[in-house]
């Protein structure tokens, strides 16, 4: 960041703030050996920084110097807590942290915010928890943010967050990258964490957009960090995953914030920076041989956001990739899914078919896009009425304002008689 | 750290599986955990339908057949482990050859604070 003048150094502060203190925090996590102790050191670190640099200056390196003031700090609390209990013998503490600090470490190790995010997303924290803490304590955002961001209360928020830290100390869950062939599984846990913020982000981009912070955003910034740092595929296919669906984002609404379907979307909206970036992603993980579910969900992003335009679309590909992935993750959101394929490639009725093959399970009957997937093959065979059906089923089921506007339409032309498919 | 490792089973499934285990594994995985100093104590018991519950409340003890509740798994043994972490724990319950048919709960344990 440029160094601003004296006056702009608190909102300078506070742009630190929001960029780096998810990393000095990491840091401060693994010099101190504490969640608690490393907030308290990473805040008096912040304040002393709103004190002393309209004073002193801006350091040459604020982030180093955020670390040493933070850790300082901490040695400060500790001697006190000591000179409170002289009469015991206390050294063990601060000759632990002490020894620790003479090592000339103060530099940002980036491989604290990769240890940090496993912690954070621990397979022994429930998946609120985790989501919870990844966003408050990797992405620096604020409790107030992220519970707005999962339509909670920040009280119910920050109870979740504390219940998680204290099992974290408690079980002593502990800041490492798991090492061999722990790593696949924990891994998992984080990609999941990853792209649930980045869902989350995704479907709400339409709703209340004032109050939420950018959850697409902050998902692509973590799974960056982690693609830096670990070379997996599986990471290099959930990012390019991301890049792609991101990459549409302008097209995806109208000027009333109505969804626009992939087939209907103004293509020279879409992002060509990050689709050439996830297009080169999505092909190394798949020269890796180890191809995973994210890295298969994005090569099938990438027919689409490669193609011409829709009618250009290479839909036996697609077809072939959901199939390749079905051998990995049979769900049946992803056979809902490759329904679309069949669709275009065997016909709407073969599509109808395997939808009505999945809705034997009963698995997704309350998923709002099984009906309007059904609703939208039948309107294609004029089936009017069964379509009708399907749309105030799927209306039922979702309460996401734009799908319901979505829905709502394709309700009305169907009882003008306006079939226009 | 010290950790206890709950191996919870369902009593009918225990002993009647294909992945079930055998006693003679069990405790060649017990023996294995001891030698690398890991394992501090390990039992398994005798099925719920043996328990008693006692209780004192007002001084007075009652007594009474069965376990403290009905579940549908049972705790079947236990496992009270030194590990470095959690991470270690759960590395360890992996591998207690019931988790195949049942499950097991990893608890750290408290001490007391006296």
């Amino acid at each position: 960041m440029p160094v601003p003048p004296v006056a702009d150094i608190p909102s300078y502060v506070d742009a630190l703030y929001r960029q780096q203190s998810g990393r000095v925090l990491a840091t401060l996590i693994r010099l101190l050996g504490s969640f608690e102790a490393a907030e308290e050191a990473l805040q008096e670190a912040f304040s002393a920084a709103l004190k002393q640099w309209p004073r002193d200056g801006i350091p040459e390196k604020p982030r180093a110097w955020l670390i040493s003031t933070g850790r300082f700090k901490a040695i400060d609390r500790i001697r006190q807590q000591q000179r409170h209990q002289q009469l015991l013998s206390q050294n063990g503490d601060e000759a632990r942290v002490t020894s620790e600090l003479d090592l000339e470490e103060t530099d940002y190790i980036e491989d604290d915010s990769l240890r940090l995010m496993f912690t954070c997303c621990h397979p022994a924290l429930s998946e609120h928890a985790r989501v919870a803490l990844t966003l408050r304590e990797i992405c620096g955002l604020t409790t107030e943010a992220v519970a707005s961001a999962f339509l909670t209360q920040p009280s119910t928020l920050a109870q979740r967050i504390v219940r998680a830290k204290r099992k974290i100390k408690d079980a002593n869950i502990p800041y490492e990258v798991p090492q061999g062939a722990a790593l696949a599984a924990r891994l998992d846990a984080v990609l999941q964490v990853i792209y649930l913020v980045f869902n989350e982000g995704y479907s709400a981009s339409t709703g209340n957009r004032l109050l939420r912070p950018d959850l697409m955003a902050e998902a692509i910034r973590l799974g960056r960090l982690v693609a830096n740092l670990l070379d997996e595929p599986e990471v290099k296919g959930l990012l390019s995953l991301m890049l792609f669906q991101a990459s549409r984002r302008r097209a995806r609404t109208d000027h009333n914030g109505d969804l626009i379907r992939l087939h209907d979307q103004d293509r020279r909206l879409w992002d060509q920076g990050m689709i050439n970036e996830a297009d080169e992603l999505v092909k190394i993980a798949l020269a890796s041989g180890r191809v995973g579910p994210y890295s298969l969900q994005a090569a099938i992003a990438g027919v689409h956001a490669t193609a011409a335009n829709a009618e250009a679309t290479d839909w036996d590909e697609i077809l072939g990739l959901y199939n390749v992935l079905l051998r990995i993750q049979d769900t049946p959101v992803i056979r809902l899914n490759r329904s679309v394929a069949i669709a275009k490639t065997r016909g709407v009725e073969a599509a109808l078919a395997e939808i009505e093959q999945l809705m034997l399970t009963g698995e997704l009957d309350g998923y709002h896009l099984l009906h309007a997937t059904r609703g939208h093959y039948l309107e294609q065979l004029k089936r009017d009425e069964d379509a009708l059906h399907c749309y105030r089923e799927a209306l039922k089921n979702t309460q996401q304002s734009s799908e319901q506007q979505f829905l709502r339409q394709r309700i009305h032309r169907l009882l003008m008689g306006k079939n226009d498919e | 750290m010290k950790y206890l490792c709950l191996v919870y089973a369902n009593e009918n499934d225990l002993h009647s599986l294909p992945e079930s285990p055998h006693d003679s594994e069990c405790h060649a995985y017990a023996s294995k955990a001891a030698e690398r100093g890991m394992l501090i104590a390990g039992q398994a018991l005798q099925p719920v339908a043996t328990a008693t519950t006692v209780r004192v409340r007002d001084g007075q003890a009652t007594v009474t057949d069965g376990p403290f509740a009905e579940t549908k798994e049972q705790l079947a043994g236990f496992y009270m482990i030194e590990a470095r972490d959690l991470n270690e724990a759960i590395a360890f319950a992996e591998k207690i050859p019931p988790a195949r048919v049942g499950s097991i709960e990893v608890r750290p344990v408290r001490e007391l604070d006296v």
